[in-house]
């Protein structure tokens, strides 16, 4: 697949990760062009989230660059906007679900100003756009797991970026919940967003996505679902013999 | 002395006013920061910084010589900001998880502080004596500019936190995403803990090194059980631990002078006991009636489910059926029968009875899928 017509939302050039001598990611090369629902797949402990959190710079990578939009991630922050796993939280924190979502507009606030009418608004819509807004003063411990996952996606969306990254979106939430999340995607990619999702259930790969990244420390490959999404690509990354009845 | 007689004495003695109002202001501020260190799990990080702090009081005198307060409470501020930053490199560089390098550190700097302590004990013309009331605390050596200072670090950290609010609850919650949004999080981090740092100090010659954490942690627990907001918490934290301050010291001063420190952290896990038993929504006692009420309801409707099944047999839901055939293990008692008829939800005749309506489309009801979320 020729990438190099489209304009590129993200491109990595030798990324490598170590948490002491151990590499996590090694020597990554990666080229995601803009619009694109893509997701990262890979065993358990391949590096899906270390990646997304080394484009983002919460951790330090000891070799390599990364450009968004061709330029460095700190200059283009309020392009992108982050769903960090639920499981990162605590839930027991004394506040709001439209407390949580309000956080999304912090950044493009800046230092000391206080959040207002007009962020209060934008709030007020990213509930309802995931069915939330009938929660919005709920406690957030009172919340479950598919709820929680809603309010993480609604405050992303109040950045309004044009990159999403979510690291495992649906973990741990119903199926209506799971539904509802891929179809706001979906409208996002239709909307010309880029939306890069660490994601574990290979059987959906093919029904949510149109590009995927297969990893597993070392870039396997990555491009569009139709073309890659294959047994071949999948067996080199798990390292088993993995059939997945796809592509007829 | 007790302590009407106290309360009367209060704006007439002065060295009684001073001491009141010092620890007041102490817990206030210590409940205020404390509720940061709670929320970001930090509760030991106050145990390690306050025995830290020691070897900095000693060194301080053997540098100086002098036994004034605010010298040695600078010692301690040094040897306490130090101490915490080691803490954090030591988490940082080595794979050692942050309970042992809180546990390594506070051991070790106070196990040197013991002994600079007893080395100045027994230094010759040493007017040592009185270094080791800042183990446990001495409230009767407040002096009005002690509490002058504790009102300066009280005003600025409040300023400070006011300022800085939505950042720091952003840091409080998901300090990954603070970072993601341009946040500088070690600036954060560092500004918090450093109160928290001041605050503790301020509080050694009151409560001393070995209770010092207690004052931070109690009053933020026992606000947390009463609100689901974060700055109601930090109010309720800072008003319980003024009213700990204020009253532990009535009781002190009422009491033969019982050692003020202790009495103050007493009072102030009697608020956290009150505060687990009797919280609105969080205590245990609530928790225990709604648990009673929900087994109730339970019954209840599980008694209406089985009459629901035997009803949807019939071409009539209203079909009467004998009292009979319902038993025990469906939940049913000749109580939860009344109750359901009180709900009118069954109708009975004699010894028969009949689903209503309304009985039926609430068991109906029963069945379907509670989250009210809609499908986008």
């Amino acid at each position: 697949m020729n990438v190099k017509n489209e304009k590129l939302a993200i491109k990595i050039d030798d990324l490598t990760v170590a948490y002491d001598y151990k590499p996590v990611l090694w020597d990554i090369d990666l080229k995601i062009p803009e619009g694109v629902l893509m997701a990262i797949v890979g065993p358990n402990g391949a590096g899906k989230s270390t990646l997304i959190k080394a484009i983002l710079g919460i951790i330090k990578p000891i070799a390599g660059s990364v450009k968004i939009f061709g330029k460095p991630y700190k200059a283009q922050r309020s392009k992108v906007a982050y769903v960090p796993q639920k499981g990162t939280v605590d839930w027991d924190f004394p506040t709001t679900a439209l407390d949580v979502v309000m956080m999304g507009t912090y950044g493009s606030l800046g230092w000391i100003k206080r959040p207002g009418q007009a962020q209060r608004k934008s709030a007020l819509e990213a509930l309802e756009k995931v069915g939330m807004l009938s929660f919005k003063n709920r406690q957030i411990s009172q919340l479950s797991g598919g709820q929680q996952q809603r309010i993480f996606l609604a405050r992303a969306l109040v950045q309004n970026a044009s990159i999403y990254f979510m690291d495992e979106p649906f973990q741990g939430v119903d199926a209506t919940t799971e539904r509802a999340i891929i179809k706001i995607l979906k409208e996002l990619r239709d909307a010309g967003k880029t939306l890069i999702v660490v994601h574990h259930d290979l059987q959906t790969v093919p029904e949510y996505f149109n590009w995927v990244t297969f990893l597993n420390v070392k870039g396997i490959a990555s491009g569009p679902v139709k073309d890659i999404f294959n047994d071949d690509n999948l067996t080199k990354t798990y390292g088993i013999n993995y059939k997945v009845a796809i592509n007829p | 002395m007790n302590i009407t007689e106290y309360f009367s004495m209060l704006f007439t003695d002065y060295t009684l006013g001073v001491i009141t109002l010092g620890t007041a202001v102490l817990g206030a501020v210590c409940g205020m920061l404390g509720s940061f260190a709670v929320l970001r799990r930090q509760s030991l990080l106050g145990d390690a910084i306050s025995h830290a702090a020691l070897p900095g009081i000693a060194l301080a005198f053997l540098l100086t010589g002098t036994k004034q307060t605010h010298f040695l409470l600078l010692g301690a501020l040094i040897s306490g900001l130090l101490g915490t930053f080691w803490i954090k490199s030591i988490v940082k560089k080595t794979r050692l998880k942050n309970d042992t390098a809180l546990g390594l550190i506070l051991s070790l700097f106070f196990g040197f502080g013991m002994l600079l302590l007893t080395f100045i004990q027994k230094l010759p013309n040493a007017n040592q004596a009185g270094l080791d009331k800042y183990l446990f605390g001495q409230a009767a050596t407040l002096m009005v500019q002690d509490v002058y200072v504790m009102i300066g670090v009280t005003g600025v950290s409040l300023f400070v936190l006011l300022l800085f609010w939505k950042e720091l609850k952003l840091l409080l919650f998901d300090p990954d995403y603070t970072l993601t949004l341009g946040f500088n999080t070690r600036f954060l981090d560092i500004l918090i803990t450093s109160f928290i740092v001041l605050a503790i100090v301020l509080g050694l010659q009151t409560v001393g090194v070995v209770l010092m954490s207690a004052m931070l942690l109690a009053p933020a627990a026992a606000a947390r059980q009463w609100t689901n907001s974060l700055s109601v918490m930090i109010f309720l934290a800072a008003a319980f631990g003024a009213f700990s301050g204020v009253l532990g010291t009535a009781i002190s001063a009422s009491q033969n002078n019982l050692s003020t420190g202790p009495i103050i952290v007493l009072v102030a896990a009697g608020l956290v006991l009150l505060s687990f038993v009797f919280a609105p929504q969080r205590g245990l006692l609530a928790r225990r009636i709604r648990f009673y009420r929900n087994r109730k309801e339970l019954n209840l409707r599980k008694t209406l489910s089985v009459m629901y099944h035997i009803a949807q047999n019939h071409k009539d839901i209203s079909h009467p059926h004998a009292i009979k055939i319902l038993n025990n293990f469906h939940g049913y008692t000749r109580k939860t029968l009344n109750k359901l008829e009180e709900k009118n939800w069954v109708e009975i005749r004699g010894n028969q009875w009949s689903l209503t309506a309304k009985g039926y489309q609430e068991a109906e009801n029963f069945y379907k899928p509670q989250e009210a979320m809609q499908d986008l």
